[in-house]
């Protein structure tokens, strides 16, 4: 990405309709918007995941330019920014899904309670067991609901008998509030289910693998308002017990859940703060921008 | 004038008709520019074309198709008026002399000069016709054309009358496919029910010995001739689970190779090495079974003190079972890559390894489409033919000994059809029912396989 392009960017928002009025009615002096180091409070006293300096690749391609943050023990931070600006990518490599994408390079350090997640004694897979992921578009397997839940606690062997695993896939559809809609039905296929029933039933499947971190990647894009609003329910119930990563377009459905929101754009990390502070008083130009409307 | 000539000569004028129904439509609107046409004007001038060209050639079809008939008869009709022989036999006789004279491939000195004439007389009727023809033609282009060409106003729905048109061809096309099928089925249908009132259908279906050899004349000394199928059939099924039980496993296998494991490069080399396997003609696989896997079965077999006979069942099936490798593995490959990549990352994302990946989530994921795949090569197994002539012998032994010689329906067809043929005889008409048989099979089994694949899509989506 050139400087051109950024200043043709800036260009156009200065062309933008009610561009003058949104500068004038905020007092604070905001960070120009062609410095990119990171705002705000990017660093936490009680971190769970610490990524410091983390860049990631594509081929040749520079998706992700020295970001460093912290997510903290039992909070929900909120990752938002325009379409493309690598948020996503950067949430694939809390539990390094980037891992089965060939040409995609990651270089930094991520720690998860203090252990180099790329270290290369590090395997991938009790990593994500304790990193669970729940995707943009939900995908049930194509299994019954049972066996959708109980997948992941019988491929890690946590289980010792039926009655365990039964009491597993229970608790996991209750924290996940499924477990009302689909107690009598256990054994009809979990692609039955509605798209939002179907979203609730992944994150109870990410759930009963007892993760620590638990990574959404736009959990509630593909799903109706009253979905939604459940799901978010559910995610500000879940937060007592997890720390939660997750990644959205939707601005209020941060602003809802999140204690700290994290702003990406092109690649860099632009401001991180706490929720409420980020959307009352942004400190980076580019964030008002994006929170305004003016771009996304 | 050639016939040819006149086709190209259509197309042209049709072409033309293209350009001057265009032209009228355009011309409709820059005259008024209020006028709205109801198609853009590349469809009014299609629809001109069509019309010009599709009853023409129609026509030019209709003719080439009856011409032969019309004409010989009327050449015919002269020379038996005049008092020649009515006898069937010896008319043929004389429509064959005819049809060489009139070809001009017949060099024998003693020409009947009646029958020169009448040939001359065919030549010139032909000619006639062929100008005739080609009147008719022009005069139905011109009618076709104009007929359209008057009536073309902004209103005409021309789109939709294309599109018409386009449909009947399409519905024509498929209306082929269908009808040859069930072509084939009836005169398989109608030889079988000829061989069903010399054979009662229960020796037939569960008659234990097959031995279709019988005398054809009355003063013939031959056997009796048995037709039970079931030691053919026996045989078939054999040789297709032996080929299955070499195919699947390794065919699966190397599927789930290609799509999961494989990097791009070397996949992109070898599943084009696959389908070459496919490739290969059976008559080569047959004399690799014969001459190379056949003996190295029967001499590792006598190794173990087993007495195998040169032509066994285990080699033909084997070298079939390769054969069959490229359709599972390459269909069974695309069928994995369908799988949806989210399936994988979820699965991923909740710490599965990719073997855990692989048979709990994308193998019960692309089942429907390896069981079709499995039952496509099935049916391909049992209608194979060259390996089976080649590797697995004649002889009809009813066995369940994969070392002995075993034969299979096709084969057995394809014995009964080569050389002499009686189409009175059983042993002729024995190869009719057996097709029937195998044809009933396949069915049987395609039906299975698409039962098969509808219960699990819907269950799985």
């Amino acid at each position: 990405m050139g400087m051109d392009t950024v200043l043709d960017m800036g260009d156009t928002f200065l062309t933008g309709k009610n561009t003058l009025g949104a500068i004038d009615s905020v007092v604070e002096e905001k960070v120009d918007r062609e410095d990119r180091t990171t705002v705000g409070t990017q660093f936490v006293d009680d971190a769970r995941m610490t990524c410091r300096d983390v860049n990631v690749f594509y081929g040749d391609k520079q998706a992700i330019r020295s970001v460093s943050i912290d997510v903290a023990n039992n909070e929900v931070l909120a990752m938002i920014g325009p379409s493309g600006c690598g948020k996503s990518t950067f949430l694939r490599c809390l539990n390094r899904m980037n891992d089965t994408v060939d040409i995609c390079r990651v270089k930094g350090e991520i720690l998860l309670d203090g252990h180099d997640i790329y270290d290369k004694s590090v395997d991938v897979v009790p990593l994500r067991a304790q990193v669970g992921m729940v995707f943009q578009k939900p995908n049930p397997f194509p299994k019954s609901i049972y066996d959708n839940v109980a997948y992941g606690p019988k491929i890690h062997g946590i289980v010792n008998s039926k009655t365990e695993l039964d009491g597993i896939v229970e608790d996991s559809l209750k924290k996940a509030g499924l477990w009302n809609e689909v107690s009598d039905r256990l054994d009809e296929p979990g692609t039955g289910l509605s798209g939002g029933q179907q979203q609730r039933l992944c994150i109870a499947r990410a759930v009963a693998v007892r993760p620590e971190v638990i990574l959404m990647d736009e959990p509630c894009s593909a799903l109706d308002p009253i979905a939604t609003a459940t799901v978010e329910d559910l995610i500000t119930e879940l937060k007592e017990q997890y720390t939660i990563v997750i990644v959205t377009h939707n601005m209020q459905q941060a602003a809802r859940i999140s204690q700290r929101t994290a702003y990406f754009h092109l690649g860099d990390l632009v401001e991180v703060g706490a929720t409420d502070r980020i959307f009352t008083n942004p400190l980076h130009q580019l964030t008002e921008d994006y929170i305004t409307g003016r771009f996304g | 004038m050639s016939p040819n000539l006149l086709v190209i000569f259509t197309l042209i004028l049709s072409s033309l008709a293209y350009g001057v129904g265009k032209k009228k439509a355009f011309a409709l609107v820059r005259k008024d520019e209020s006028v709205r046409l109801h198609s853009r004007p590349g469809y009014y001038g299609l629809l001109t074309a069509l019309w010009c060209g599709i009853p023409a050639l129609l026509i030019f079809g209709v003719w080439q198709f009856v011409a032969d008939t019309v004409l010989t008869n009327m050449v015919m009709g002269a020379i038996v008026g005049h008092g020649a022989p009515v006898d069937t036999a010896q008319v043929n006789l004389l429509v064959n002399d005819l049809r060489n004279l009139v070809a001009g491939n017949y060099f024998s000195a003693d020409v009947d000069p009646q029958l020169q004439v009448a040939a001359d007389r065919y030549i010139a009727m032909e000619r006639v016709g062929t100008i005739a023809l080609g009147i008719v033609m022009f005069a139905c282009a011109m009618i076709g054309c104009l007929f359209v060409y008057s009536r073309i106003k902004p209103a005409m729905r021309a789109r939709n009358q294309v599109e018409g048109i386009v449909k009947i061809f399409l519905i024509f096309c498929s209306a082929i496919a269908i009808l040859t099928t069930v072509g084939i089925v009836l005169s398989v249908l109608f030889e079988s029910y000829r061989f069903f009132q010399q054979v009662p259908v229960t020796d037939f279906l569960f008659g234990l010995k097959w031995s279709p050899q019988m005398a054809i004349r009355a003063d013939q000394a031959g056997s009796s001739g048995s037709f039970g199928a079931i030691p053919v059939l026996a045989g078939t099924f054999m040789i297709s689970g032996i080929a299955m039980a070499v195919a699947v496993p390794i065919g699966l296998m190397a599927a789930i190779y290609l799509s999961e494991y494989a990097g791009n490069r070397f996949r992109a080399i070898v599943k084009p090495l696959l389908e070459i396997l496919a490739g290969v003609p059976t008559v080569v696989y047959g004399f690799f079974a014969a001459l190379v896997v056949a003996p190295f079965i029967r001499n590792a077999g006598l190794t173990f003190g087993l007495s195998v006979s040169s032509e066994s069942a285990l080699a033909a099936g084997i070298v079939m079972g390769v054969m069959i490798i490229p359709f599972v593995s390459s269909l069974s490959d695309d069928v994995i890559n369908a799988v949806p990549q989210s399936l994988r990352d979820g699965s991923y994302g909740l710490g599965a390894t990719k073997s855990e990946t692989i048979t709990n989530v994308i193998l019960p994921a692309a089942l429907p489409g390896i069981v079709g795949s499995i039952l496509l090569a099935v049916s391909r197994a049992i209608g194979e033919t060259m390996i089976v002539v080649m590797a697995a012998g004649l002889s009809a032994n009813l066995t369940a000994n994969p070392l002995q010689a075993v034969t299979t329906v096709t084969v057995q067809i394809v014995t009964l059809l080569v050389g002499d043929q009686e189409f009175d005889s059983p042993k002729t008409l024995a190869a009719f029912a057996l097709g029937l048989l195998l044809f009933v099979i396949t069915l049987i089994l395609n039906v299975i396989a698409l039962y098969v694949v509808r219960k699990y899509r819907e269950e799985y989506e």
